[in-house]
């Protein structure tokens, strides 16, 4: 489903220096794989995300999603690509506090091109409903618990029915007993639904939940 | 549509989140609007007078007054100064003229008039019998001064409403009573008709009138202030205006007197106006430009405030024109919040201001209103949109 391709990804620091945070990637991640990309921080597995996530393009190398090559796409068709194809779960949860948990899990479809298949309403209170948390679909972002909010950003992933959840240390924030919830979550999402994920931590253990261990070092796949 | 809706939403709550911030912005807008509006209100006001102004007036009307009148309407030298007086002999010179169908003089004096215990000041109007049908007046109460009033030398008034009411408080009362002027007893035989404004020109409803001849009492010199000339129907104005200039060459300088068209006059500052309220207007302009400026600060804030957000929305599939909708949504809606504000209270105080002068708002007024905040949240909220749009996903998101 995804294949990278000597994918190079760098950085400028000043005019002169530059950092590689990627150096030759080659990587093919299946339909339906649970996968963890794991290393220690700052060994570029958050920029692999990124790009794997369509958030940004690598220097140098080829991405093909689907068998397309992104860097032919417009900025637009990489933004809708995001919408139904991807779906973001953060360390920080990245909710929008102004919204509430419910209109948070709608937001997506706000920018759907396409004519949806479902009602958003009905659609997000059923996800809501799938993470345990319906009953605080009217309350916002920062007035719920981390394990809350956690929840809230996988239904909100969810909503747009991808292909492709992309997780940077969902775990990282919320106390133990909620990681391990979150991970189940995760995991009944890969068997029951069959959806690809791409996880990214730093935790061993963590990463031994899923089927396949990427392991990454200063920019390299080893 | 739906995505509008929930962009507006979005506005609203941030603006809720903001109370000062969104007041103080949006009061920029208001100021610009709110004087824009009033004037453009004062200015369709003073038109709607003119108007009825020169529906008042008859378009063969000249008027003859001493002092030279400079072309476009100024004077040079006020004619208040001149010493050209005109007499009874260069009335007799005007009647001659074929062309005037008739030729009526006029002396105007301030003076005080008593009925009983009652003083007021007023300024009597006095001329021949065909005054009223010039300047278009008649009467509501009584009937006019005649021919023979003049020529009898009656004395007699005639009062406008304004002045009757002041002297006799109740108008049918005045009749057959008399007004004392400067010692001088003079027998009320009419009250005319309303004629309205008095705006730009003298207030024909304040005069007393009296038979010129009669006004001789209060005129001792036998000088008139002006000659007002009712051109026959079918003669070209100019050509009567060349008779009439012929005419009195024989006795005054080509500086000494001038022949104004009646419609000139309230052309004259009709044009004035017209120019002052457009600079007025377009110097109430720059306030909201000034208003503008304000928008687009304050939303360069709100764009870095959220860089956060958009990151997130661009993650979860916002394209660049979705964001600039956004924060161009929100820009429009801070704008037009003030402008319609400044709107309801321009409304407000033209409600007060109509009780002496007849200004007004119309549906074009409202719509420019409307219209230009529009484009002042568009125009001033482009570039912080921009700037928010053009964020690399990446960046936004990452950014704390």
């Amino acid at each position: 489903m995804i294949k990278l391709k000597s994918v190079y990804k760098d950085y400028k620091i000043d005019n002169e220096l530059t950092f590689q945070a990627l150096k030759n990637i080659n990587l093919t991640i299946k339909q339906g794989e649970f996968s963890s990309i794991m290393g220690p921080s700052g060994s570029g597995k958050s920029t692999l995300m990124h790009l794997i996530g369509l958030l940004d393009k690598p220097t140098k190398g080829k991405i093909l999603i689907e068998d397309k090559d992104i860097s032919t796409l417009s900025d637009d068709k990489l933004s809708s690509l995001r919408n139904e194809f991807v779906g973001f779960v953060f360390q920080q949860f990245n909710l929008i506090n102004r919204y509430t948990v419910l209109e948070n899990v709608i937001l997506p479809t706000m920018y759907a091109k396409r004519q949806l298949s479902f009602d958003p309403t009905k659609r997000a209170e059923e996800l809501l409903k799938s993470v345990g948390i319906l009953e605080k679909k009217d309350s916002y972002p920062n007035k719920i618990s981390g394990g809350q909010q956690q929840r809230v950003a996988i239904a909100r992933a969810l909503m747009m029915k991808p292909k492709l959840i992309l997780a940077d240390e969902p775990t990282g924030n919320v106390d133990t007993k909620t990681g391990i919830e979150i991970m189940k979550i995760l995991k009944e999402l890969n068997i029951k639904e069959k959806i690809t994920i791409v996880l990214v931590t730093h935790e061993k253990d963590i990463a031994s939940q899923s089927k396949r261990i990427i392991n990454i070092k200063d920019g390299i796949i080893i | 549509m739906k995505t509008f809706i929930f962009f507006f939403k979005s506005a609203l709550f941030n603006f809720a989140r903001n109370k000062m911030r969104t007041l103080l912005t949006s009061l920029g807008i208001l100021i610009g609007v709110l004087s824009v509006i009033l004037l453009i209100a004062l200015g369709l006001g003073f038109k709607k007078y003119i108007d009825q102004q020169f529906e008042s007036l008859a378009p063969n009307l000249l008027r003859i007054l001493p002092g030279k009148i400079l072309e476009g309407g100024g004077f040079r030298g006020s004619p208040g100064l001149t010493t050209t007086r005109f007499d009874e002999e260069d009335f007799i010179d005007l009647k001659k003229v074929q062309e005037a169908e008739y030729v009526v003089p006029a002396f105007t004096k301030s003076v005080v008039a008593t009925v009983g215990k009652e003083a007021e000041l007023a300024d009597i109007y006095s001329s021949s019998a065909e005054i009223f049908d010039v300047l278009n007046l008649s009467a509501t109460d009584g009937k006019l001064f005649t021919k023979e009033d003049v020529d009898k030398r009656s004395k007699v008034v005639v009062l406008g409403p304004k002045i009757a009411e002041k002297l006799f408080k109740r108008k049918d009362l005045s009749l057959d009573r008399f007004v004392k002027i400067e010692k001088q007893r003079f027998k009320v035989i009419g009250v005319l008709k309303s004629f309205g404004g008095g705006f730009g020109g003298p207030d024909l409803d304040s005069y007393i009138y009296m038979p010129y001849k009669t006004g001789y009492l209060l005129n001792k010199d036998k000088k008139f202030i002006a000659f007002v000339v009712k051109v026959k129907e079918g003669i070209e104005l100019s050509v009567a205006k060349k008779e009439l200039n012929d005419a009195l060459l024989k006795n005054y300088e080509e500086d000494e007197f001038s022949m104004v068209e009646q419609t000139e006059l309230v052309n004259a500052i009709s044009s004035i106006f017209n120019v002052l309220n457009s600079v007025l207007v377009a110097i109430a302009g720059i306030s909201l430009v000034v208003g503008g400026i304000g928008i687009m600060n304050i939303m360069y804030v709100t764009v870095t405030e959220r860089i956060k957000e958009i990151g997130i929305r661009r993650a979860i599939g916002a394209r660049r024109s979705d964001i600039l909708n956004q924060f161009l949504v929100e820009s429009v809606v801070l704008s037009l919040f003030g402008g319609i504000l400044g709107l309801l209270l321009a409304w407000i105080i033209v409600f007060f201001v109509q009780r002496f002068f007849p200004a007004y708002i119309n549906a074009t007024t409202v719509i420019i209103a409307i219209g230009v905040s529009t484009a002042i949240g568009v125009v001033f909220g482009v570039f912080p949109a921009r700037k928010a749009a053009e964020l690399s996903p990446i960046e936004a998101i990452r950014y704390e």
